[in-house]
């Protein structure tokens, strides 16, 4: 008998969709349609206003949306979606700090031609094209159509409770930024480069989640976590079939997070990306995919945690000592950045080690702490400048502080904030990430952890000691005056690490507030 | 025949996709290992379908193939400015992002 064919009658029903619990993803793709109509339809000139009003007016109605369903807490569209405290939380981070990228985005004061796009990101770099596209004062829109998919496919990333709709809200997330990655205004050869990098072993790490997703189906017949979770409890004989599969799934997840071994493109994609962009990689996709790894290990395989925290242990503690030690080298702000990135993602790992609702929670906060901290750091580097444009080379960093006192303090105390000082968000984060740890008996982790912090301390110190304790030069950058944009970015970053720091109880209540994953 | 076979089989291709990715340096044809581990996950779809006697593994294959679809067109929009960039697609010339 073909098994197929006898059970196919009753597959095929109607499911009830909660359009109202999934309408704040709903939102952002529609408006993101009527944002590539708009790119054919509205005049060149208008195009930028109408984009702008489309955008922010996007976020804001998703915010104050998600903001009315702050209570709901329900899993629908067959399963496929879990509307729980968790992703309600991170999506609210990720709609944040999305907009704030989006306004280093739509910066046009920093750079003197204009727009931190190319002007076609078609044309080709030093091209006669490229010069007359530049002269007429072209510019390009399309960015915003793509920036919206993309925070679309974080959103889901986050609430996906089925391995098929992560996988699709993972390209849709990814793709996009793969192709803003590549559209620089200048620098344009290393913007290309870091978009075939992060593209190719982008696709390379999805296809190895593709992978583990197929052996999963194999294991549990279903491709749900929740099914997951029944089925690896039902067959308590180890599987290597679904060791693989957890192993693999992990492998796309963690490539995501930028943990090393799977780190390699973060130093690359990081600094030839346009700066917004890199913003945008290295705060919302992280939140994005910290949710998503949380949400498959703890849903669907927490039943067998015995067997993926020892591999987990090895890549958190890889991540936050590679990470480390590797950004003291980096003459760079933005690669310095990016392996600072990395060393974060192993103080994270080491939360979700602790596979409880206390290191759920402190993840959150940490990432939250962490997003608004980075965006920050990244609107400060895109104003320090010199006329090749930004001014990455820390050697140009030299005296800084002296001849512009208060960037050069805001980056200091986002720096602190980083290295875990104090009075700042990244101390509360740290406290939090390590107390959750150490509550479950990874003592030792949090020991290497803390000796990895210290490590990371001394790069970020060697920031602020770069540019308050020396002279500035005749190479040292200068710091352009930007529109709001780009100063209310700077304001927030600085305004949420102290504030953050010094009062975090509300932040803690909320993370504490939002409960345990549904499935 | 038996359906584990196909299982296997997909086993096999990925692995050559992915000793592809890491062992070529034509972007295209990094780019082919890639489409050839996805297909490998299609094949192990609708494989694992036939054994467990559940059609939504054959669903999924579409899901894949449209999402891989959406792949080849960022993918190949990339690489083709790379080539026209620097007349060449190799994955190695592109080194101007190192410390």
């Amino acid at each position: 008998m073909n098994p197929i064919m006898a059970s196919a009658p009753a597959l095929f029903t109607i499911r009830s969709v909660d359009y109202r619990a999934i309408s704040p993803v709903l939102i952002i793709l529609a408006v993101a349609l009527v944002s590539v109509f708009v790119e054919a339809f509205v005049g060149r000139s208008a195009r930028r206003p109408v984009q702008l009003v489309l955008v922010f007016g996007a976020f804001l109605a998703t915010f104050i949306d998600l903001i009315t369903l702050h209570a709901t807490r329900l899993v629908t569209a067959a399963g496929s979606v879990a509307v729980d405290g968790p992703a309600l939380v991170m999506q609210g981070a990720i709609i944040l700090l999305a907009a704030l990228a989006a306004m280093l985005m739509a910066e046009r004061m920093v750079d003197p031609s204009g727009d931190p796009f190319a002007a076609r990101a078609s044309s080709l770099p030093g091209s006669v094209d490229e010069a007359e596209f530049s002269a007429r004062g072209y510019f390009q829109t399309e960015v915003w159509p793509l920036l919206l998919f993309s925070v679309a496919g974080m959103m889901l990333f986050v609430s996906a409770n089925d391995l098929l709709l992560m996988f699709v809200a993972l390209e849709v997330m990814s793709l996009p930024i793969y192709l803003m990655a590549g559209m620089a205004r200048r620098r344009r050869l290393l913007s290309q480069e870091a978009s075939l990098k992060y593209f190719l072993l982008g696709a390379f790490a999805s296809a190895f989640f593709l992978y583990g997703m197929a052996l999963t189906f194999g294991f549990a017949g279903s491709v749900n976590l929740g099914s997951i979770a029944d089925a690896v409890s039902a067959k308590p004989s180890q599987s290597g079939l679904l060791l693989l599969a957890v192993a693999m799934l992990s492998i796309g997840l963690l490539f995501k997070v930028a943990a090393v071994p799977f780190h390699q493109w973060t130093p690359d994609a990081y600094q030839g990306a346009p700066t917004a962009v890199t913003a945008l990689m290295a705060t919302t996709v992280k939140i994005a995919a910290f949710g998503a790894l949380m949400r498959v290990l703890y849903v669907a395989f927490g039943g067998i945690r015995w067997d993926w925290t020892p591999m987990l242990w090895i890549v958190a503690i890889l991540t936050m000592v590679v990470g480390s030690v590797i950004a003291v080298t980096q003459s760079d702000i933005k690669r310095m950045l990016a392996y600072s990135s990395v060393a974060q993602a192993g103080f994270i790992l080491v939360g979700v080690i602790a596979v409880s609702g206390k290191g759920l929670a402190s993840v959150l906060f940490y990432v939250i702490a962490y997003g608004f901290a980075t965006i920050g750091a990244f609107a400060v580097v895109s104003v320090v400048r010199d006329a090749s444009g930004e001014a990455t080379h820390l050697s140009k960093w030299a005296g800084l502080g002296k001849k512009s006192p208060v960037t050069g303090a805001v980056l200091s105390l986002l720096m602190l904030s980083f290295a875990g000082i104090p009075l700042t968000s990244g101390f509360i984060g740290k406290f939090a990430v390590f107390s959750a740890a150490i509550a479950n008996g990874a003592t030792w982790l949090v020991i290497v952890a803390v000796i990895a912090s210290v490590v990371s301390a001394f790069f970020y110190a060697r920031v602020i000691v770069l540019m308050f304790f020396s002279e500035p030069t005749e190479a040292t950058a200068s710091v352009v005056v930007p529109s709001a944009f780009t100063t209310i970015v700077i304001a927030a970053g600085a305004t949420v690490t102290v504030v953050v720091g010094i009062a975090p109880q509300p932040l803690l209540d909320l993370v504490n507030n939002a409960g345990l994953f549904l499935r | 025949m038996n359906p584990v076979n196909y299982v296997i089989l997909s086993a096999v291709l990925f692995s050559i996709g992915a000793i592809g990715v890491l062992v070529r340096r034509n972007a295209i044809i990094v780019f082919m290992s890639v489409e050839l581990m996805l297909n490998a996950a299609n094949l192990a779809f609708v494989a694992f379908a036939r054994i467990n006697g559940i059609l939504s593994g054959q669903v999924i294959a579409f899901f894949v193939m449209v999402v891989a679809a959406a792949e080849v067109v960022v993918g190949l929009a990339i690489i083709v400015q790379i080539f026209r960039t620097r007349r060449s697609v190799s994955i190695d010339e592109p080194n101007l992002l190192k410390h």
